[in-house]
């Protein structure tokens, strides 16, 4: 017992500390656990249990097309039938929160595997132009039949996630971290005993070469449209308990745009990117609602601008290109303050110094 | 009714066609998708009104105006802004998608979110087929024919056309050949935002004038493309007529659940791309185009 403690407590220093972007992501996760002890304005916790949501949504988009590289431009749908259907069960069979929202997610399953099957016949820009439609389709759907969907107000009345905003805080917060270390889980390509982070990155690098290597590209490709769609519809039925109402503004597209901008600005094909994105780019939005909302979307848009034409590939690669190396010898990563890999004592920073010659 | 449908669908078509036709040419050529394009539209809109109301110039001469500022304002953005991230194709997608919102809030910071709507080129009625059509109407319809008619002869007939259509085959051999990539692709552009500007100073005499005017359009010039085969011209003009159509029998048919026209249209474009995944023209290989 002491002797897995202590070699805990080794892989903490080794593995979380000793590498800063990893270090820096446990401190915000620490700090986010804390939040509730250093205020309790509703308002504050308001935002960060909506950003915990569009975490998880924007993570999943991330997976969907960053990873396995079938860019989604609809990726509301998910989010939609996610809160439509937590909101229904809940409402018609009065399911509580804790059985509506992962019912309500295998819903979303469902539409992730409708969605998928035209996208197993399309490639790139075509696919990303017709998953765009979905959305649009389903709001053509719930506004057609106003007595089931409740029409353009939505259904309201859903029951509150819990009693207090704390709890409901807390509830948001694990939600999204388990969500998320799935995800990330189950795209390390590293991993081992996890196969699918592999083969994800393969078809997204070359689908044919994929194949002829054996894999199951149908399968893997249908397997990567329903996770994504459990993960957003679980956002979404989040989203539909939190605010007790699941709207058609769920399905706009600008929503669908949504997790693409969070997810480019933070770094794609990362999963903790998407996670950053929102946590900077949402509470900012926020922000800037309550001081000069008239310049709200346009600040947003000359952001999102100027972070693309300076780092394109997202601001936690570009960030991490800043404070971590990887070892050139035995590819550990290191702080980019060292001169020496702390494993090897292989020297780092071998390029800049021939530059330097 | 009947002729009706088939007026007001020629025009709707007619617009369709014009903002596809640029958006597949620049996708074509310059392989951006400009989800800025009927961004570009919407400013044409605005910049008639204001031409025709606060500087008071008369309608063809404010329609010209706005054209040439709309093509410069893109020329612009293309050389500043897209030009630089071409090679990161979902960066495009999004900075295109900023764009559009920086100039939906610019203007609606410059002129509030009323409705607006710019005056007639031309007033007047004439009886076709039963139904009288206002004047503009036809004439919107006839500017719409005469542009696609221009790009057809300028892209099969011209030496620029046909150096427009060897870099939208094989950049790099059309490189090799001496043809200016760069300065095509900034060409193409322009004539892209050139015929969606065209397209907006067309519309704003009959269709409402608002801020949030790009966003319908984006949509069905979305499933336009991908309908007729994404580069493929040819495959524009032919859906565009197609959902065209699709829409206004939509709200002719069914004017109480006219919303839903949206979602008809993409229904159609979804079902026919189960059947043929590369479009209506779309050619699987890309080979050939127009």
């Amino acid at each position: 017992m002491r002797d897995y403690a202590w070699s805990l407590r080794k892989s903490f220093q080794g593995e979380i500390l000793a590498v800063p972007g990893t270090a820096i992501a446990f401190f915000f996760l620490l700090f986010l656990f804390f939040v509730p002890v250093i205020t309790s304005n509703p308002y504050t916790l308001r935002i960060l249990i909506f950003a915990s949501i569009y975490a998880i949504y924007a993570a999943s988009w991330d997976f969907l097309s960053g990873f396995t590289g079938q860019v989604n431009f609809g990726h509301a749908v998910f989010f939609g039938v996610g809160a439509y259907a937590t909101a229904l069960l809940n409402l018609k069979l009065g399911l509580p929160p804790a059985a509506s929202i992962p019912f309500g997610a295998l819903f979303a399953v469902l539409t992730g595997l409708i969605v998928g099957i035209p996208a197993l016949r399309l490639r790139g820009h075509y696919l990303a132009l017709v998953t765009l439609a979905f959305p649009i389709m389903l709001t053509g759907i719930v506004l057609a039949f106003p007595n089931f969907t409740g029409g353009e107000l939505g259904l309201y009345g859903i029951s509150p996630l819990s009693g207090s905003r704390v709890v409901t805080y807390y509830i948001a917060l694990v939600v999204m971290i388990a969500s998320v270390l799935i995800l990330w889980k189950l795209t390390d390509a590293k991993s081992t005993f996890v196969r699918t982070g592999v083969i994800l990155h393969a078809i997204r690098e070359d689908e044919i070469t994929a194949r002829a290597s054996g894999i199951n590209t149908t399968k893997y490709k249908l397997l990567a449209f329903c996770v994504s769609g459990f993960f957003a519809g679980i956002a979404g039925g989040l989203s539909a308990h939190f605010l007790q109402i699941a709207g058609p503004s769920n399905l706009t597209l600008f929503f669908s745009f949504q997790p693409i901008i969070w997810t480019i600005f933070g770094g794609i094909t990362t999963i903790y990117g998407p996670v950053t994105g929102v946590y900077i780019l949402y509470p900012l939005m926020e922000i800037l609602r309550g001081v000069i909302p008239q310049f709200r979307t346009l600040i947003f848009a000359l952001i999102v601008i100027f972070v693309l034409l300076f780092m394109p590939q997202g601001l936690t690669s570009w960030f991490r290109d800043k404070i971590e190396v990887e070892c050139p010898r035995c590819k550990l990563t290191n702080v980019a303050t060292r001169q020496y890999c702390r494993a090897c004592n292989a020297p780092l920073h071998v390029e800049q110094r021939l530059e330097q010659r | 009714m009947f002729a009706n449908i088939l007026i007001n669908g020629a025009i709707t078509a007619g617009i369709y066609a014009l903002l596809a036709l640029g958006f597949s040419l620049i996708f074509g050529v310059a392989k951006i998708i400009n989800l800025a394009h009927t961004a570009f539209y919407m400013l044409a809109a605005y910049f008639i009104f204001t031409f025709a109301y606060y500087l008071g110039l008369n309608a063809p001469l404010s329609a010209t105006a706005s054209i040439i500022i709309t093509t410069a304002i893109g020329v612009g953005t293309y050389k500043l802004v897209i030009e630089r991230i071409r090679e990161h194709e979902t960066a495009v997608l999004m900075i295109t998608i900023a764009l559009a919102l920086v100039f939906q809030e610019s203007i609606l910071l410059a002129f509030g979110s009323h409705f607006r709507s710019a005056p007639s080129f031309i007033s007047g009625h004439v009886e076709l087929l039963g139904v009288s059509v206002s004047i503009q109407h036809i004439l919107t319809f006839g500017v719409v024919l005469a542009c696609l008619l221009g790009i057809w002869i300028l892209l099969s007939k011209t030496k620029l056309g046909i150096a427009i259509r060897a870099v939208a085959q094989d950049r790099e051999i059309a490189n090799l050949v001496g043809i200016n990539v760069g300065t095509m692709c900034l060409i193409t552009m322009a004539i892209a935002v050139a015929l969606a500007a065209v397209a907006g100073a067309m519309v704003a005499p009959i269709w409402t004038i608002q801020p949030h005017m790009w966003m319908r359009p984006l949509v069905m010039v979305l499933a336009v493309v991908v309908l007729g085969g994404l580069g493929s011209l040819k495959g524009s003009f032919v859906a565009a007529f197609i959902l065209g159509y699709t829409v206004t029998l939509v709200v002719f048919l069914f004017p109480t659940v006219s919303f839903v026209k949206e979602a008809v249209a993409l229904a159609i474009m979804v079902a026919v791309l189960l059947i043929r995944p590369e479009g209506l023209f779309g050619v699987a290989f890309e080979e050939e185009r127009l």
